[in-house]
């Protein structure tokens, strides 16, 4: 986005306030040796802003800048920005930055005629040349309103004040109060300073407090026209810029496994893309925070790092709840790869929350990130006003490859009233949306669930169960009984009656089989017996045959025998024989 | 810079009720005439009994930080106690008198 815009103006120089998000959306931050307004109402900011872009300029951009004060005196102003880590003793004596406290009381003072505010210019200008100063801050110059009685001449001169400034070449911020009405300024300095002109606000909506910010006015270049929250934090100053209109983050094709294994089969075997969003909703108690926890475990476990925003439990709550389902988050914590951030989602708006993320996002560098719950986040919020707000986390996290894992509580407790209802139309944005739902049946209310969508890949379009047990999370195939899906007790009823008529038809079997046995044995026996039978029968023939054989030849011997007794009359027996 | 005021009529050693301490920038006409103004009205009125210091801030800008000036001319009536400041030409006696707190002397 910087670079684009740069491009479309490249004449303009630019300073870069080196102020989180702000040079993004002005596109490389405030116009070069120019003033601009910084205004908005009392504690908004204003002073935090002009000081932080004092302090980076110095330290970061080598420009040494001034900061003239008409409000607090230096010691305060000192204590003050030290809660941002700003040392302003040390940049003094380092002569990076100047620091004027210019005070007016209205009662010192006798008008006598004729003067100017030389004095101001000399007093400046001996700052800006003590350091050799390139930025000044004047903050808020408005309060010369109340000390000097005569408006004109205090007009006339902060006109000639700021054009001087501009001759010198100083990139400025003028701080002034938000006016009444439709007025910018209390006292209509944007009059004077009309290049750049940011607001700065503060609105308390539902009793919580969300700052933003807008540039109102930016001479010869584009800007971002939106508001943009912001946050002042531990450090400094943090502006909020939507970028997601632009659309153009790069894709990873890599794939990351979600810690489910079954899970991960339905996600085309290989679980979802890196730096992909994904939605976890479900009714209360379906399990979204555990599916969370472990996606963040699991990559713990494989040595990335994690964050873990928490809207509903504390660090300790979650720990322990998820040490009970066999999820380990203690180990990865104390190794530093992962960090817990519990906070009521009434600490602050919305945008603030997010802010606070964003800084955590970009000091902690995590690959990935769960928020547990986004509905908590939005509970204060219209639907209309937490959209944009939820586009730009997700679509900043998306822009840092890191994976995010968001869970949503619906509305509806059963599973008839449609979950699709209270999603805060976010599911558009999500690459996965994983729908977990009770379903109550024969008095027992168990978990399912099913890939709503996954974007870039095949996905089962099958609705498993979703056990939680003491050994960790795990899916099992539903069954379908009639047109219901069958869970928990009511599927293990259905897999034991399964189970019964399969054996029982199993021993039915067994029983035709042995039964064609002990027929087949009988056969056999039969068939045995008339073996022997027939055995003994041809042993019988045997016999005979022998028995004849034995007794003709005892015959024929005796015949023979007989016949060589008698005297050879053997054509006799041989007559005799072929009767036979 | 300081140029020493014109002292009439006073003691050695005594130092002047009035301590005054004129803040101009450069030699300009208006802070000449701003000089002139209020070195008439003391002359006037405190004959002796005050003294000017001029201080030109082009010359020596660190010390407009110390008076808090902002305005030129400016005069800090630094004694007696307290302090107070008259801003512009001087032009207007009476509110000069006014500023400096000094009954006029009717002549």
């Amino acid at each position: 986005m910087k670079k684009k815009l740069t491009e479309i103006a490249p004449t303009l120089s630019k300073a870069p306030t080196g102020i989180a998000g702000l040079d993004e959306i002005t596109g490389g931050g405030l116009p070069a040796g120019r003033p601009s307004l910084v205004c908005g109402n009392a504690g908004c900011g204003k002073t935090m802003l002009a000081m932080e872009f004092l302090v980076r300029g110095a330290t970061q951009f080598g420009e040494p800048g001034v900061f003239m004060m008409f409000e607090e005196n230096a010691a305060e102003l000192t204590a003050n920005v030290r809660s941002l880590g700003f040392d302003l003793d040390k940049l003094a004596a380092e002569k990076k930055i100047a620091l004027d406290y210019v005070h007016i009381e209205r009662s010192e003072f006798e008008e006598t005629g004729e003067y100017d505010l030389e004095g101001l210019f000399i007093r400046l200008g001996h700052a800006i040349d003590s350091i050799g100063a390139k930025r000044v801050v004047l903050d808020t110059v408005e309060a010369l309103f109340a000390g000097l009685p005569n408006h004109a001449v205090l007009r006339a001169e902060l006109r000639r004040l700021f054009r001087w400034l501009k001759d010198r070449g100083m990139t400025a911020i003028i701080t002034g109060e938000r006016g009444e009405g439709s007025a910018i300024t209390r006292y209509g300095l944007e009059e004077y300073v009309a290049d750049c002109v940011i607001i700065l606000d503060q609105r308390i909506q539902e009793q919580i407090s969300t700052r933003r910010l807008r540039v109102l006015k930016y001479r010869g270049t584009a800007h971002g026209m939106n508001e943009y929250p912001f946050l002042i934090g531990a450090h400094g100053f943090s502006v909020l810029p939507i970028t997601s209109l632009q659309l153009d983050h790069e894709v990873s094709v890599q794939r990351v496994p979600t810690g489910v294994a079954r899970l991960d089969e339905m996600l085309g075997g290989k679980g979802i893309f890196r730096g992909s969003s994904v939605l976890v909703s479900g009714s209360p108690g379906t399990g979204k925070s555990s599916i969370a926890a472990k996606f963040i475990e699991s990559a713990c476990a494989r040595g990335e790092r994690a964050l873990f925003f928490a809207y509903e439990e504390s660090k300790a709550q979650i720990v322990r709840n998820m040490r009970s389902i066999g999820i380990d988050l203690a180990t990865p914590i104390k190794k530093g790869l992962l960090e817990i951030h519990s906070s009521r989602p009434t600490l602050q708006g919305l945008e603030q929350h997010l802010v606070m993320m964003h800084d955590l996002v970009r000091t902690f560098h995590p690959t990935v990130v769960a928020v547990d719950p986004i509905s908590n986040l939005t509970m204060a919020h219209d639907d209309a006003e937490a959209k944009p707000t939820l586009m730009r986390l997700i679509d900043f996290l998306k822009k840092e490859q890191i994976t995010g894992i968001y869970t949503s509580l619906t509305s509806g407790g059963d599973a008839t009233s449609a979950p699709e209802d209270s999603q805060l139309y976010v599911s558009s944005l999500m690459d996965t949306w994983l729908l977990l739902r009770n379903v109550e049946f024969t008095g027992e209310c168990n978990r399912t669930i099913f890939v709503r969508k996954s974007r870039g890949m095949a996905h089962s379009n099958q609705v498993r169960e979703f056990v939680v047990s003491d050994t960790g999370i795990d899916l099992v195939d539903v069954y379908l009984g009639g047109d219901r899906v069958l869970t928990g007790s009511a599927r293990v009823a259905r897999e034991a009656q399964e189970r019964a008529v399969s054996t029982l038809r199993g021993e039915d079997h067994q029983r035709k089989l042995r039964q064609l046995a002990s027929r087949r044995k009988a056969i056999e026996a039969q068939i045995a017996a008339l073996q022997a039978e027939a055995e003994a029968e041809s042993e019988e023939v045997h016999f005979v045959i022998a028995q004849e054989t034995l007794q003709e030849k005892t015959t024929h011997q005796n015949t023979s025998a007989m016949a060589q007794q008698r005297g050879g009359a053997t054509g006799t027996n041989g007559q005799m024989k072929q009767r036979r | 810079m300081s140029v020493p005021a014109p002292r009439t009529a006073r003691k050695a050693g005594d130092p002047p009720a009035f301590q005054l301490r004129l803040y101009v920038a450069g030699q300009t006409a208006k802070s000449l005439d701003a000089f002139a103004n209020l070195k008439r009205i003391c002359e006037t009125h405190l004959a002796g009994q005050y003294c000017i210091e001029v201080i030109d801030l082009t010359k020596t800008p660190q010390l407009a930080a110390g008076d808090q000036i902002l305005a030129v001319p400016t005069v800090v009536r630094r004694l007696p106690e307290p302090i107070k400041k008259i801003i512009g030409d001087f032009s207007n006696e009476e509110r000069v008198l006014v500023g400096l707190d000094v009954q006029p002397i009717n002549a």
